[in-house]
């Protein structure tokens, strides 16, 4: 007999193998982010030896089973460096992404929603973006010292247009649809449009927007930090160590090449993350699996 | 008359992520040289994946001519190259879609969609193909042929459109032209003038012409012949006058009594019937179909039709059915 | 059609309006008397009233502005704190390398990537496909002075077939020119190829789902006319945005890599006036930038209307 539609089992209790399996991406990309995070945090109990600790009879070791990644030109160990430097990435990544939405989020629902805020502030908005973000962000932070609050703040603000654009692009698409409309012409308040009908909208691409920041922001930091603009010398970042690595480049690659692979290891979950949510979260993506 | 495309239990399948669907269950049908053969079902029947099976132009990565054979002026089409399948399509076998709006290429003139199409078959310099597109739009009554040529897709409606589909279908004289739902986007006044030139040009070229499609009015005026399709298998075949007078699988009968009667009378008494459906809902097409596709919503269901899958049933004058209780159905009114 | 170019051209001016604000204003958000910062660290509070005389800081902002933007549009971007050279002359000194650079970048990227993003759709979820996405995801991820540092150890140090660093102007020999490139647009250019790569992958992807490419190939088409003329004709329009976009990511890119590669171009200057505070570079400098930024992002804007007719008609 054929079996009809009406028919079919219950839906399957969630399974989380079946979630892996149906998203590899954001599954691979968010358990190595959270392996990066735990490192970050636990670095004092991971970190071999003092990453502060100056000892030039130690300099420029290769790896060995006491440093596991060597030592740079102050016999430092590059190993307890290198996770003490996960931590300012990921704060600096993390804290930006955040800030950068908040931001983005409430300058985007303001500009999509109030006409007469919105050519203003897209005029100011595309400015910025016209200015490339490592200079913008150099700029910013040699107005004052260096620190990283500063650095924080100086990423955020190049990084705030590209948010403001993709929330308010969700919010113009969606003010236009007939239901708003309608709500509108039956006398619902903005404040009320805003919270229960137009804000989940953005949510989805906010948090993939959210991870793009985050990974651009880890960038530019060790961009910065290379540059000798970014976090104080003494702070081991990411940036700051490769900086630090460089006289002694061709003796002693490791100085650079490790911190370097963590900080692309890094970018790539965050990336990766990114990449799966947004497949899983745009239906109209999702469907070209 | 010998056929020129005969198609024998075909089945197409897919794979989903729900497992692999029975889109084309076992069917067979015959066209003639120049006859107008009409494949009528709801949506979702295996119609269109039908003729995308004959020209093969079902997406490889998900699906797939499980079995049986396409024959066309006697070659096998299942056993043809991809290189030789490309010779085919667009010249001895042409397809027109649904949708005119986005079945042409918004960033390419009408000319050159067209033009592309006479030089890759027929091997004619540009030109020359340039000079046959306009003999094409001409010939599906486009106004100004010539100034036509260079206009984009979106300068055009939508009946334009179809009339451009069908000019570029026909630019190489094909032996076949299979259109899948020509007029269902398109207004009623413009569906009929797209009707009519179908078969107008049909009669002025001889190409056979297969017309899928839902709506039986469609059917009764276009068509010669009818296969009616369920559930990815055919249920009843007939000359189309036949098919109309007396419906013999439930159904058809049931299609037919769907369609809404103007009755005036009934309409100022107040009194109109309601409209009569077809209760029950359509198989998931991902489990084998045990018995015959329609029991469960037929009227006539035995148990033998629940166990067993029909046979075709010959009852005279070119008409065919797939039912166990066709003396039954026959008797009912 | 000439209609929108001009409207896109107007369209320039607030950007630049804005930069030109922001780079203004940029020297008096420091905190501490603009003049001062310029007359340096130990000058003496005459020196400090000297330069700010000279600089006209004591006039009202309005018309320090208008003075500066007057001088701006005659080709005038102030004089260098350090070098006491003409800030127009110090950047178009510094400008051949930096263009050389980038042109190549842009050149190879867009020519490899283009072409490996159209072929990694046509064959989606081969086994072509998946290494290109691979390396679309890798070299996104991976930043740029930790590739050149790679780049450099293998092939420089290790293999030693590639200068180490250091750029050769077009002028004393062309081969020479050519290797100090090499490496330099290799590590400047993947992570954009790879953004490229990606978003030309996924814009044809989405256009050999349309209908009309179903009609090309029901009219039995060849591969590849179906793949370049009906599909990336019209897959264009995001794969040239997307190289717009990226422009940004090589202007920054670019700052790193001539630092890493020891190349005496904009790049470099940037990092040496920033850290100087050589206020009237950088703003040159930012200006110089967001000008070729806004420029590009112009010439891309005008051949959506070669790409698309829906928008010129």
């Amino acid at each position: 007999m054929a079996i009809l539609v009406d028919d079919l089992a219950p839906p399957r209790r969630f399974s989380l193998v079946t979630a892996i399996r149906r998203n590899p991406t954001i599954a691979f990309g968010g358990l190595l982010l959270a392996a990066l995070i735990v490192m970050a945090i636990l670095a004092p109990v991971i970190a071999t030896n003092d990453p502060f600790k100056i000892a030039p009879v130690n300099r420029l070791r290769p790896p060995s089973e006491r440093w596991w990644f060597g030592t740079d030109q102050f016999g430092r160990d590059v190993f307890s460096r290198t996770v003490y430097g996960a931590r300012v990435s990921l704060i600096v990544g993390l804290s930006v992404a955040a800030f950068s939405c908040l931001l983005g989020l409430a300058l985007g629902l303001a500009c999509g929603y109030f006409r007469r805020i919105d050519g203003l502030v897209m005029r100011v908005m595309d400015g910025l973006m016209a200015i490339p973000s490592i200079l913008l962000a150099i700029a910013l932070i040699t107005l004052t010292r260096p620190g990283l609050g500063i650095v924080i703040v100086a990423i955020v603000i190049p990084e705030v247009p590209r948010v403001v654009r993709v929330v308010r692009a969700v919010v113009l698409s969606i003010r236009s649809q007939p239901y708003i409309e309608s709500a509108i012409a039956g006398g619902t308040r903005n404040t009320k449009l805003l919270i229960r009908h137009v804000l989940p909208n953005t949510l989805a691409p906010l948090i993939v927007q959210s991870t793009y920041v985050c990974a651009s922001a880890m960038l530019i930091e060790a961009g910065l930090s290379f540059l000798g603009a970014g976090v104080p010398p003494e702070v081991p970042s990411w940036g700051n160590i490769i900086a630090q690595g460089r006289t002694f480049f061709q003796i002693a690659p490791w100085t650079i090449l490790i911190p370097g692979t963590f900080l692309a290891i890094t970018v790539l979950a965050v990336n990766l993350l990114g990449d799966g949510l947004r497949d899983r979260l745009d239906p109209r993506l999702a469907r070209r699996l | 008359m010998t056929a020129i495309l005969e198609v024998r239990d075909l089945h197409t399948q897919f794979d989903t992520l729900d497992g692999v669907v029975r889109a084309v269950d076992g069917v067979s049908f015959e066209l003639a040289h120049g006859e107008t053969l009409g494949i009528v079902g709801e949506s979702g029947c295996g119609k269109s994946v039908t003729a995308l099976s004959i020209l093969r132009l079902i997406p490889t990565e998900t699906g797939r001519i499980a079995s049986g054979s396409i024959r066309f002026e006697g070659e096998e089409l299942t056993a043809l190259s991809e290189e030789a399948m490309k010779r085919l399509r667009g010249h001895r076998i042409s397809m027109i879609f649904q949708e005119p709006m986005t079945s042409l290429n918004p960033v390419l003139t009408v000319g050159t969609q067209i033009a592309e199409n006479v030089v890759r078959h027929r091997g004619v310099p540009w030109r020359a193909a340039r000079d046959r597109a306009c003999e094409m739009l001409d010939l599906v009554r486009i106004a100004d042929p010539r100034r036509r040529l260079d206009e984009y897709p979106h300068q055009l409606s939508g009946g334009m459109r179809q009339r451009v589909m069908i000019a570029m279908a026909l630019s190489c004289d094909p032996r076949v032209l299979i259109a899948d739902e020509p007029t269902t986007a398109l207004d009623v006044t413009i569906q009929a003038q797209i009707l009519d030139l179908m078969l107008e040009l049909k009669e002025k070229t001889g190409t056979a012409i297969v017309l899928i499609t839902h709506d039986l009015g469609v059917v009764a005026e276009t068509t010669q012949r009818v296969v009616v399709m369920y559930a990815g298998r055919k249920v009843e075949e007939a000359p189309v006058e036949v098919l109309f007078e007396e419906p013999l699988h439930p159904y058809t009968r049931g299609l037919m009594r769907a369609i809404p009667r103007l009755d005036i009378e009934a309409d100022l008494a107040g009194t109109r019937p309601r409209l009569q459906e077809i209760p029950g809902l359509v198989p998931i097409l991902t489990r084998p179909i045990v018995g015959c596709a329609f029991a469960p919503r037929c009227g006539f269901a035995t148990d033998r039709c629940r166990a067993e899958p029909p046979p075709i049933v010959d009852a005279g004058a070119g008409h065919t059915v797939a039912c166990w209780e066709v003396e039954r159905v026959r008797a009912a009114a | 059609m000439t209609a929108y170019i001009v409207r896109r051209l107007f369209a320039v001016l607030p950007v630049m309006a804005v930069v030109a604000l922001f780079v203004f204003f940029l020297l008096r958000f420091a905190p501490g008397d603009p003049a001062a910062i310029i007359a340096g660290d130990d000058a003496t509070a005459e020196t400090i009233a000297a330069v700010r005389a000279k600089l006209g800081l004591d006039r009202p902002v309005v018309e320090q502005f208008a003075v500066w933007l007057w001088g701006l549009l005659h080709g005038d971007m102030g004089v260098s704190i350090f070098s006491n050279l003409a800030v127009t002359r110090v950047i178009a000194q510094r400008l051949e390398p930096t263009l050389a650079l980038t042109l190549s970048t842009l050149i190879v990227a867009v020519g490899l990537a283009v072409p490996i993003g159209v072929v990694a759709a046509w064959k989606a979820r081969k086994l072509v496909d998946r290494l290109v996405m691979g390396f679309a995801v890798l070299g996104f991820a991976m930043p740029v002075f930790v590739l050149a540092y790679i780049l450099i150890y293998f092939f420089a140090v290790q293999w030693q077939l590639l200068p180490v660093q250091g750029y050769q102007p077009i002028g004393e020999g062309f081969w020479p020119f050519v290797q100090s490139l090499i490496l330099p647009s290799v590590a400047l250019g993947v992570t954009y190829m790879a953004l490229i790569a990606r978003i030309t992958r996924a814009s044809m992807l989405e256009v050999l789902q349309q209908d009309y490419i179903r009609t090309a190939n029901a009219k039995g088409l060849a591969t590849d006319r179906v793949l370049l003329l009906h599909a990336l004709k019209n897959a264009a329009v995001p794969i040239v945005t997307v190289i717009g976009i990226g422009i940004a990511l090589l202007i920054s890119g670019v700052v790193i890599t001539e630092t890493v590669f020891n190349i005496p171009g904009l790049g470099r200057l940037t990092v040496d006036a920033v850290l100087k505070r050589d206020y009237p570079i950088v703003q040159g400098l930012i200006l110089v930038f967001a000008a070729a930024k806004v420029m590009v992002n112009l010439i891309i804007d005008i051949s959506y209307a070669f790409l698309d007719p829906r928008i010129r008609y």
